[in-house]
C-alpha cells in the first residue's frame, strides 16, 4: 500500500470544472463534476468522458508472447488477430479471481493489457513471477493519460476531435498517427472508445473531447452505468475467493485450452455445477438504494448472503444489486428480500442487463 | 449559500423553523449539496419521542446514506410526503418543500441553543 494519494495527469482539467475529487483505490479522482443523475444520462442519451487515467497498461512483448499469456488469462488470446481485444481474467491457482482486463494484440508479437488501478502492482508482480526469459513485460501505467468516450454520440465526438483518423470496430484496438491508442470498448453499455496518449498530452486531448460535445463524468455514473450492465467490479464483484464460473462469465473462459492457471478448480465447478452464483437483484417497488454488504434473504427470512454491489438505476428508478446467492436461490424469478437497516424490501432475481439500451 | 436568516441550524446542518411548539426540520442548501441527488427519504413512524441528536430520518444519494438528527427534542406529528414521492425536492427547495419532518418540541427554548443564521453560515464558509 503506498500512502501518498496519486494524481491523474487529468487532474487540473477535473479542477477547472469544479469537480468533486476524492480518494479512490489510492488516486485522487472525480466523483461527480455537476450531478451523478445528469452524468449518467449524458452517457445514456448522448456521450461522456470519464478519466481512467488511474487505470493500469502494461505492455507484453517478445516470441510466444500469446503463449505465455495464454496460460495467465482465462479466455483464449489466440482467438485476437492484430488490433483485437478482448475481456479476460487472471486467476490464482484455486481459481480466484485475482483481476478482470482487457487484452489487446497491438502486434503479432506484442499485447497491451489495461488493468484495474488498485491491481496494477499486484497484477504486475504475478506476470511477472510467472515470466519466462522470451518475454518482456512492462508496466507503462504512469506514462498513459487514458479516457473513456462513451454514449451513443461517441464515433461523432471521435470524428470532430480527431480528424482523419479512424475508430476501430467494436472490441478493437488502433494507432493514431499522433501516437495514441485508441480501443473501441468501455465499462457503460454504450458505444464509445478508451483512448490513451502520453501523460503530458492528456488535458489537451481531454479539452477537444468536451469541445466537442462529451459531457465530463465521474466515477459515481460509471459505476451507477456499468451496474446497470451487470458488468462487476473488482473488489467489490470479483475475489480471490470467487471463481469466473461463480461470476457467470464463464463467457470469457476457454476451457479447452490446454491449460491456464485455476483451470482445474474451473473445470470441477463447471461439471459439478457452482455451488454458488453472482446474481443480477431488482426490487419488485420502491425502496431504500440497495448498497453494498446489505443482507439478502430468502422469501421466508433465511439469509443467503450479502450484496456485492448494490445502487438505486438511474435509468429504471429501481434498485438494483449483485449478491453470490446459492444456486437453488439464483433462478431468474426467486423472490428475495433486501435488509436495508432492519426494513425489509422485496425483489426478484432477474437477468443480465438490468438495462437494455433503447 | 443560502442560509435564511429565520431559520435556527445544528453543526450537523439541519435547520429548524419554530412555530409555537412546532418545529419544521429539514436539511440546510450547503448539506444537500453536499450530499449531491437525493434519491431516497426514509422518515421517521409518527409518535416517536426523539431526543436532541437522535438519528431521525436517512436521506440518500446515489453514492451515500447520510443519518438526519433531531435538533431539538420533541414528538414527530407530521411527515412530509412530497419529499417521499419526489426526494428531489430536498435538493431543489430544502428550505421549503423539501421540510423532512415537524416536531412537537419539549422545550420551545432548546432552540436557542442551536445556531442562528450569522453563525451557522460562519460555521461552513
Amino acid at each position: 500500500m503506498t500512502p501518498e494519494l496519486q494524481h491523474s495527469p487529468l487532474e487540473a482539467a477535473h479542477q477547472a470544472l469544479a469537480a468533486r475529487l476524492v480518494p479512490f483505490a489510492g488516486w485522487n479522482m472525480p466523483v461527480q463534476y455537476t450531478s451523478i443523475l445528469n452524468e449518467h444520462h449524458a452517457v445514456r442519451n448522448a456521450a461522456g468522458i470519464f478519466d481512467i487515467s488511474h487505470m493500469g497498461q502494461f505492455l507484453v512483448s517478445g516470441p510466444g508472447c500469446a503463449t505465455w499469456l495464454n496460460r495467465l488469462l482465462t479466455n483464449n488470446i489466440d482467438k485476437l488477430a492484430p488490433g483485437q481485444g478482448q475481456y479476460t481474467l487472471m486467476l490464482n491457482e484455486q481459481g480466484g479471481v485475482i483481476d478482470d482486463l482487457i487484452a489487446y494484440r497491438s502486434g503479432e508479437a506484442e499485447f497491451f493489457l489495461v488493468v484495474n488501478a488498485s491491481m496494477i502492482e499486484e497484477d504486475f508482480f504475478w506476470l511477472a513471477g510467472h515470466q519466462d526469459p522470451d518475454i518482456i513485460l512492462r508496466n507503462e501505467s504512469a506514462l498513459w493519460a487514458g479516457m473513456a468516450i462513451q454514449g451513443p454520440r461517441a464515433s461523432a465526438i471521435f470524428a470532430s476531435a480527431c480528424p482523419g483518423e479512424t475508430l476501430p470496430p467494436r472490441n478493437g484496438y488502433a494507432t493514431t498517427t499522433a501516437g495514441a491508442i485508441v480501443c473501441r470498448t468501455g465499462y457503460t453499455g454504450e458505444d464509445g472508445f478508451e483512448f490513451f496518449c502520453p501523460a503530458a498530452e492528456g488535458i489537451a486531448a481531454w479539452d477537444s473531447f468536451v469541445a466537442a460535445g462529451a459531457a465530463p463524468c465521474g466515477l459515481g455514473a460509471r459505476d451507477t452505468l456499468r451496474l446497470e450492465m451487470g458488468y462487476p467490479l473488482n473488489g467489490n464483484d470479483l475475489s480471490p475467493e470467487r471463481s469466473p464460473i461463480e461470476a457467470g462469465l464463464g463467457f470469457f473462459v476457454d476451457l479447452t485450452k490446454p491449460d491456464f492457471i485455476g483451470r482445474d478448480t474451473l473445470l470441477r465447478q463447471k461439471s459439478e455445477g457452482p455451488t454458488v452464483k453472482l446474481s443480477a437483484i431488482q426490487y419488485t417497488d420502491k425502496g431504500a438504494p440497495p448498497r453494498a454488504h446489505y443482507p439478502v434473504l430468502a422469501e421466508d427470512g433465511s439469509p443467503l448472503g450479502e450484496l456485492t454491489s448494490g445502487v438505486l438505476s438511474p435509468s429504471l428508478m429501481t434498485g438494483i444489486a449483485m449478491a453470490y446467492l446459492p444456486t437453488a436461490f439464483s433462478k431468474p424469478g426467486t423472490p428475495l428480500q433486501i435488509d436495508v437497516r432492519g426494513r425489509l424490501f422485496p425483489a426478484i432475481v432477474v437477468k443480465k442487463p438490468f438495462y437494455k439500451a433503447g | 449559500m443560502n442560509v435564511p436568516a429565520d431559520l435556527r441550524y445544528s453543526s450537523s446542518h439541519e435547520w429548524l423553523r419554530l412555530d409555537g411548539d412546532i418545529a419544521t426540520v429539514g436539511i440546510t442548501d450547503h448539506a444537500q449539496e453536499e450530499l449531491t441527488d437525493v434519491v431516497f427519504v426514509e422518515l421517521p413512524a409518527l409518535g416517536r419521542t426523539v431526543d436532541a441528536a437522535d438519528p431521525t430520518a436517512v436521506v440518500e444519494s446515489v453514492k451515500a446514506a447520510s443519518d438526519i438528527y433531531a435538533p431539538v427534542a420533541g414528538e414527530v406529528v407530521e411527515l412530509n410526503p412530497a419529499v417521499e414521492a419526489d426526494p428531489s425536492w430536498v435538493n431543489t427547495d430544502p428550505y421549503g418543500n423539501g421540510w423532512l419532518f415537524k416536531l412537537r418540541v419539549k422545550n420551545p427554548a432548546d432552540a436557542l441553543n442551536l445556531l442562528d443564521a450569522a453563525a451557522y453560515a460562519a460555521s461552513i464558509s
